[in-house]
């Protein structure tokens, strides 16, 4: 079981003090931030792609290269990058370079976009969104997968004696997840590949992603790639604590209230109640994640949501401070107890590699 | 025996309020003019009013909250509609096209809808006309031909030479979707969520 962080890279102002930071002060301060969480010993940082104010990240594989270098062991993804709107090629081309560069800590996660001009200004339609999701996805597919492509499609210019360099590290493609908040389509994509699903989890109900959970288990089984127990779920969360339940709401309240995405809507008490949002003591952070592996099955991978709002870099630090040393040792400890023995750990380069290696002798056999 | 299931909108903000007294009659005529025909109907009542800070949720957050989704869905899930609006500034209340706007745009696809209005004066009846029915238009419902405006003063009127009172135009209105669903059984439970295989969705981008 993998836990970690992602970021959106919202530019966003503090309502407790009205101050809103440079966009060179936020992207290093989302740098600070994967610093931190490999220090705490968290195992994944992602980053969203944007292409619109008041978001910073637009370059994803620029930041992930440069925190890179500044880290060991942390995987480093995103959350997510563009299928829709990016060119499959140059996706092929960046990560298989940052795959390098990172030693293999690198997967990523496929998404559409929910920014509806971002279409056209990559020169795309966004009616197309699910069939250019399928199509651009396939070439990179087998991009990472065969050396030499020849390739014919609907939505780019074709390709004949193409070969994507670098290679893959070591001849294995990075890991890919498929979000999605809502498309039963990309969950059945998910399940075709036998890549991992990654649900969102924050904004909706969770009966809401169960639906689509189970449905991505279930074709996973389909398509034989291993029981639907086997299949990789990643799921999204977000939490405030403090010591004291009562400070961390007291504190957290005006940036719930201001927020970008569901500010000035319903209450936080409310939104606590209907999403997975929590907001009190690392106890019931703890107890509340925990109720995800009975909505979901035993699951791979729980990214948490901690930078966005306005709040200021100093008490993100201090959230990731009561995440890894309080928090995750403890979820760490209850997802493995009586984990079921096929249930498979989060994916790594070297257990890819390594089964690789495995396929290999069984064919040779 | 089958049931049907009769969803009544109501979006009156007063309570009680003349929108859901209309709503009311026009109820009571349609339940009994089908039972006239032996039929068995089921009733329930949405009154948007109780929903108003839901529905403004739900366009902040993209989600519905639990009251929400259960009216949504019985909505969804009626073999009939009565959808009873005030007429504020010329046209439907921005509550009734709100709860309509969370509606899944295929949901009232063939649903026998009668739709109905209240105002102030009778010079916004035609309100009816221009606003609403083209809004169940788009949703593809199938809206009876008789439309119920009340305004205040005809809640004290009878009718005149050129039409009938408000209660002939209730009753007119009840016996049309009586009548549509006469000739039906009731709507099949929906469907799961299909998914189209991979394999087709891939070809769909060859061919």
């Amino acid at each position: 079981m993998q836990f970690g962080i992602f970021t959106v890279g919202d530019v966003t102002p503090d309502p407790t003090t009205g101050r809103t930071p440079s966009e060179h002060e936020r992207i290093k301060a989302m740098v600070a931030i994967a610093r931190k969480a490999e220090e705490v010993g968290l195992d994944v940082f992602a980053t969203g792609e944007h292409h619109n104010p008041p978001f910073v990240p637009s370059s994803p594989t620029t930041m992930l290269g440069y925190i890179a270098a500044q880290t060991e062991r942390i995987i480093l993804s995103t959350s997510t990058t563009l299928i829709t709107t990016n060119d499959p090629v140059k996706i092929a081309e960046d990560f298989a370079m940052l795959q390098h560069l990172a030693d293999g800590r690198v997967d990523l996660m496929m998404g559409r976009g929910n920014t509806g001009p971002v279409y056209p200004w990559f020169g795309k339609d966004i009616r197309q969104g699910i069939p250019l999701a399928v199509e651009n996805y396939a070439l990179l597919h087998q991009l990472w997968r065969e050396e030499v492509v020849d390739w014919q499609g609907r939505f780019r210019t074709p390709l004949q004696s193409f070969t994507s360099t670098p290679r893959p590290l070591d001849g294995v493609a990075p890991f890919v997840w498929h979000g999605s908040i809502r498309s039963p389509e990309i969950a059945e994509q998910a399940a075709y590949y036998g890549d991992g699903f990654f649900a969102n989890n924050i904004f909706w109900p969770k009966e809401h992603f169960q639906k689509l959970v189970d449905l991505y288990r279930e074709r996973y089984a389909h398509y034989g790639h291993g029981t639907p127990e086997q299949a990789y779920v990643g799921l999204g969360g977000q939490v405030f604590m403090r010591k004291n339940s009562q400070d961390a709401v007291r504190e957290f309240r005006p940036y719930f209230d201001n927020a970008p995405v569901y500010g000035h809507g319903p209450s936080l008490e409310e939104f606590t109640e209907q999403t997975p949002l929590t907001v009190g003591s690392p106890q019931e952070v703890i107890e509340k994640t925990l109720t995800f592996r009975e909505s979901f099955g035993d699951y791979q991978r729980q990214l948490f949501l901690m930078d966005h709002a306005g709040l200021p870099l100093k008490t993100v630090l201090e959230q990731l401070d009561l995440l890894g040393e309080q928090v995750v040792p403890v979820l760490r400890e209850e997802f493995a107890r009586n984990r079921p023995a096929g249930v498979p750990d989060g994916p790594t380069h070297a257990a890819r590699v390594a089964a690789r290696t495995e396929e290999s002798v069984e064919v040779a056999k | 025996m089958t049931v049907f299931r009769l969803v009544v909108v109501s979006a009156g903000l007063s309570k009680p309020s003349s929108t859901r007294l209309l709503a009311d009659r026009l109820t009571e005529s349609t339940v009994r003019q089908l039972s006239d025909g032996g039929r068995q109907i089921d009733v329930t009542v949405v009154e948007l009013r109780d929903l108003a800070t839901e529905i403004a949720n739900n366009f902040v957050t993209g989600f519905p909250g639990a009251a929400l989704r259960a009216a949504i869905e019985a909505v969804t899930g009626a073999d009939a509609v009565i959808a009873v609006t005030p007429i504020f500034t010329a046209s439907y209340s921005g509550l009734f096209k709100s709860f309509f706007d969370l509606v899944d745009h295929d949901a009232l696809t063939g649903k026998p809808v009668l739709i109905a209005a209240t105002g102030g004066t009778p010079r916004h009846s035609l309100a009816l006309e221009h606003a609403v029915r083209p809004l169940f238009s788009y949703l593809r419902a199938v809206v009876v031909p008789t439309a119920v405006y009340a305004a205040t003063d005809d809640w004290g009127a009878a009718g005149d030479g050129l039409t009938g009172g408000l209660p002939g135009r209730i009753d007119r209105a009840a016996g049309e979707l009586a009548a549509l669903l006469a000739g039906r059984g009731p709507a099949a439970p929906a469907l799961p969520e299909q998914v189209v295989p991979f394999a087709e969705q891939l070809a769909a981008l060859r061919a």
